[in-house]
């Protein structure tokens, strides 16, 4: 974890790490689109729809994986201070926002014509829904007060309150009885046939790549607002009036 | 078939093609949106800090 405090050093791990990221995000894209729009078989129920899975699902995966680094790194920067792991959650979070936003409307669009409608109230898109408003609470409170650490850490609260919910999510299909179907996908088994097992896992390692790749320009934004906050800050202590 | 038929059955998605292109549509939307709203902030935070800098000189 020390390792990572040191803003610098973060960063010399970061900017080697980018290039790698980017282009491995571009090639995942590159094999995995053709194989999920067109290659993999269409669902002999789901027809074509069946390849909303390929995006949905990777979108749903990095919302909930998104929020628990943002909770994690809320935790270390309320508890030890730690600047960098405040940097990296709000660094974080508009990327989570967007990608349980994707999540949502691409089941909307996906439940619209298997299902018959475009939303339910069932357990996991409500806690689903749920969490993207804790983003979006984690992103309004940050802004919210004139001292940014006050607003820093007000964020930093939120995100641990909502992370309950997060495992809800997931174990929403299993507790309750519901529209959204159960897992067909575990760390050890799967339902699924290979032929859609490969493209969706070639898109969820796609979306795990874009995601770290602008997380590192996104902590260079964010470190980069930092230095001028003190520069001007020091500007303002430096004029002659100020000097009193 | 020619090539078109098969572009043509491609696009259209078996009947679903306003769902499944939506869905990607709007998935490459945020995508490229949020890579390029950072790079863009990125950018601009560079420039402030060394006309900052500058100014200071």
């Amino acid at each position: 974890m020390h390792k990572f405090a040191n803003p610098t050093q973060f960063m010399r791990i970061a900017n080697a790490v980018f290039p790698w990221a980017a282009g491995i995000a571009i090639l995942l894209f590159l094999v995995g689109l053709p194989i999920a729009l067109v290659t993999s078989p269409a669902d002999y129920q789901q027809g074509n729809t069946v390849r909303i899975l390929y995006i949905h699902v990777p979108a749903a995966v990095m919302a909930e994986m998104i929020y628990y680094a943002m909770a994690a790194g809320s935790a270390a920067y309320l508890i030890w201070r730690h600047p960098m792991a405040n940097l990296v959650s709000k660094a974080s979070a508009p990327m989570g926002a967007m990608f349980t936003a994707l999540c949502l409307i691409c089941g909307m669009l996906w439940g619209e014509p298997m299902w018959g409608t475009f939303w339910v109230w069932d357990a996991r898109l409500t806690s689903t829904l749920i969490m993207f408003f804790f983003y979006i609470g984690y992103l309004a409170l940050g802004d919210a007060f004139e001292d940014p650490e006050r607003g820093d850490r007000a964020s930093a609260i939120l995100a641990l309150v909502g992370v309950v919910n997060v495992p809800i999510i997931k174990f929403s299909v299993n507790w309750w009885n519901t529209l959204h179907q159960p897992a067909s996908l575990s760390l050890t088994k799967s339902n699924m046939s290979g032929d859609m097992l490969l493209p969706l896992f070639l898109m969820m390692a796609a979306y795990a790549a874009f995601y770290v790749a602008v997380l590192i320009i996104r902590v260079r934004g964010e470190l980069l607002a930092a230095k001028i906050r003190n520069a001007r800050l020091s500007q303002v202590a430096a004029m002659p009036q100020m000097a009193e | 078939m020619t090539h078109v038929d098969g572009i043509h059955e491609f696009l259209d998605m078996g009947g679903y093609a306003v769902w499944v292109w939506s869905a990607y549509g709007i998935s490459a939307a945020g995508l490229i949106g949020i890579l390029m709203w950072s790079l863009r902030t990125l950018r601009a935070r560079e420039k402030e800090f060394e006309d900052l800098k500058n100014s200071r000189g």
